[in-house]
């Protein structure tokens, strides 16, 4: 019987194998960021052992860092602590580490693949849920506990057992203005947040096929807000063409090695996955939460779900906090919803394409009085790119802030935060209580429909825009 | 980490699903770099009520957490089980526990056990109606009961052995040193890596 792609990377990193265990796996790539490392290094110090594989572990600082006035002392002086354990951890132990301030840093995910050290087939880790975004290379990749990191720092392997595969077939042409936000947003609807629990997913299909690499990440990016253990897209040329020439990609006949290896990285046209989902993309809409969980979602032309019309009780339950929570009531349409703040950035969302997409509509155009936009680059790089574009004066020209690098306002660990009762449209990938701030109400969205939220003040998507550019010449 | 092998407490029913990460443990309390000290951030947001289940008087002391189904939902933070072991809880009970977050778990000591919604709803009638009452959890027999209930559950054989012997994971891995230096060996030359070794 032939395998799923998961499989035959699983199969590929099998250590050892023994009845009754867990498979002791081996891990390709260890990325670290300064808040679920700290306790995992002590735990090494106090058992005296090295990193095993220096050579497979890279760190940046993402989560805490500010994105303002990043040439000054952190004000936070607790975020400051932990950054500062994190470099000496990092020197101490000998690990290469692109701080605040480095040309390489940024959110972990977008670093990862934007070197080049993500690549297909290979075990990519980190203690944090979101490294499910690697699978997009068609890589097994997954968010680990502070534990685990510690394990993986010391022995470079993971006791795990194997998650059964579930396929996502995604067929027909996405409709315009249908990011794969909205795409993966309508999925995690349909499947709930515990619908990929114990599985890893595989993205297939011809919409999937068409999409671009930073589009794929977005998907599998969210893989983990429906439970799954991984989301995973079989690499082709778009993939190849991606790497070609990165940093970390490999060179000469070890590209060729390289790619005639990632070529039989597909699932086998007679291998079984155990459930399979098949979703029509040429139905699919701008797509938005409403609730406090990545499930609680519909298209931007619905309305907010009437509780009343959940047949399970703890979905019913669980509708009407979320309406309690976020302030809202059962059949407002959607479209009415008017935000406080725009948040344009995160590992779902940070990288250059969603800024081009962003400005794109920004272009001409002004934010909403009363509306505040923050952009935030996934990465130092993906800045650089964005302002050799134009794309910063795009942004501020239409009355956005243009911020540094990082995490921010996706989790608000660092001062970007929403305040008690406020409303945003986030790119991000989490709408829960108080995840953007305490209080902070969140709907998420596609950068596309975060610009035309900002500029009209009120969910929208770009279809709605029609005459609300600037004419050309009028400041 | 510490041996689980049979607990015996009164419980706190948290008739929630999807409680995610970010309630059990608000982001800025990630900022800490040690393993104790997240008692007070848990449920930071639910226990400024002073109604929530886990401030009631009733329900000081208590050690077995019986929740709705998908917790622990979201992010990867293991400062999720710190903090409901900081705070005394012993074991979680639900119906689905998320991935990432029943590893963590089973890594620290704090056993999760998954139980039919059935049960689960007849443990939040009891401990609701008399919070004196106590539930047992026994990891030996796979086992939890309480006045009228006794329910089996499923733990696979290997992380019940480490759980009930306190086992290190990572000294255990290291017993298969050979077969770890054997495997990188073998690793093809194409593999990426982070710095020249």
């Amino acid at each position: 019987m032939g395998r799923t792609l998961a499989e035959k990377v699983w199969d590929d990193h099998v250590v050892r194998r023994a009845e009754g265990e867990p498979d002791l796996l081996f891990i390709d790539l260890h990325l670290l960021h300064e808040v679920t490392s700290p306790q995992a290094f002590d735990g090494l110090r106090q058992a005296g052992r090295p990193v095993r594989r220096l050579d497979l572990t890279i760190a940046t600082e993402d989560h805490n860092t500010p994105t303002l006035d990043i040439d000054k002392p952190i004000a936070d002086p607790v975020s400051r602590a932990q950054l500062e354990t994190l470099r000496k951890n990092c020197a101490d132990f000998g690990v290469r580490l692109h701080p605040l301030g480095d040309v390489e840093q940024g959110v972990v995910h977008v670093v990862g693949p934007q070197l080049g050290l993500t690549q297909p087939g290979t075990t990519v880790v980190c203690g944090d849920s979101h490294t499910s975004t690697h699978g997009a290379f068609g890589a097994l990749a997954f968010g680990i506990g502070t534990s685990q990191v510690e394990h993986v720092l010391a022995t470079q392997t993971l006791p795990l057992a194997r998650p059964k595969t579930m396929a996502i077939t995604v067929d027909g042409e996405l409709p315009e203005d249908v990011t794969a936000k909205d795409l993966i947003l309508a999925i995690i609807t349909r499947i709930g947040t515990g619908g990929g629990q114990g599985y890893i997913l595989e993205y297939r299909g011809s919409a999937i096929e068409k999409l671009s690499m930073e589009a794929r990440m977005t998907i599998c990016n969210m893989s983990i807000e429906a439970g799954a253990r991984a989301g995973m897209i079989a690499p082709d040329e778009t993939t190849f063409a991606y790497l070609e020439g990165r940093d970390a990609a490999p060179k000469g006949a070890e590209w060729d090695a390289a790619v005639a290896y990632w070529k039989t990285l597909r699932s086998d046209d007679d291998a079984v996955f155990d459930a399979e989902v098949v979703i029509d993309a040429t139905e699919l809409a701008p797509f938005v939460t409403w609730g406090t969980n990545p499930g609680q979602g519909a298209p931007l032309s619905a309305n907010v779900p009437d509780p009343a019309s959940y047949e399970d009780a703890s979905e019913r339950n669980a509708a009407e906090k979320a309406l309690e929570y976020m302030g809202l009531t059962a059949g407002q349409p959607l479209r009415d919803i008017s935000v406080d703040t725009v948040f344009v950035g995160s590992c779902t969302n940070g990288r250059i394409e969603d800024l081009r997409n962003a400005a794109a509509i920004l272009d001409g155009r002004k934010v909403a009085d009363g509306v505040r936009m923050l952009v935030v680059p996934g990465s130092v790089r993906v800045a650089l790119q964005a302002v050799s574009e134009g794309l910063d004066k795009v942004f501020t020209g239409a009355g956005a802030e243009w911020r540094h690098a990082g995490c921010s306002m996706c989790l608000g660990m660092n001062p970007d935060q929403l305040a008690p009762g406020e409303r945003s449209a986030s790119t991000s990938n989490r709408n829960f209580e108080g995840r953007q701030g305490k209080g902070g109400r969140t709907h998420l969205v596609s950068p596309q429909v975060a610009a035309a939220t900002a500029v009209l003040g009120h969910l929208a998507s770009p279809a709605d825009l029609s005459d609300t550019r600037t004419p050309a010449g009028v400041a | 980490m510490e041996a689980f092998t049979t607990h015996t407490g009164r419980a706190v029913p948290l008739r929630r699903s999807n409680v995610d990460t970010d309630q059990i443990i608000p982001a800025h309390w990630l900022k800490k770099v040690t393993r104790d000290g997240f008692e007070d951030g848990l449920f930071e947001a639910w226990r400024k009520d002073a109604d929530f289940v886990l401030n009631r008087p009733e329900r000081q002391g208590a050690s077995v957490l019986v929740a709705g189904p998908d917790f622990g939902t979201g992010s990867s933070r293991e400062h999720a089980v710190w903090a409901l072991q900081n705070f005394g809880f012993k074991t979680v009970i639900s119906s689905r526990f998320a991935d990432i977050f029943r590893g963590n778990s089973l890594k620290n000591g704090l056993l999760t056990v998954v139980l039919e919604q059935k049960v689960v709803d007849a443990l939040w009638e009891l401990t609701e109606a008399d919070p004196t009452a106590e539930i047992t959890v026994d990891l030996e027999t796979r086992q939890v009961r309480a006045e009228g209930i006794t329910a089996d559950f499923e733990l696979d054989e290997n992380a019940r052995w480490r759980l009930l012997n306190g086992l290190d994971d990572i000294s255990l891995t290291l017993q298969n040193e050979a077969d770890i230096a054997a495997y990188e060996a073998a690793r093809p030359s194409h593999k990426p890596r982070t710095i020249d070794a």
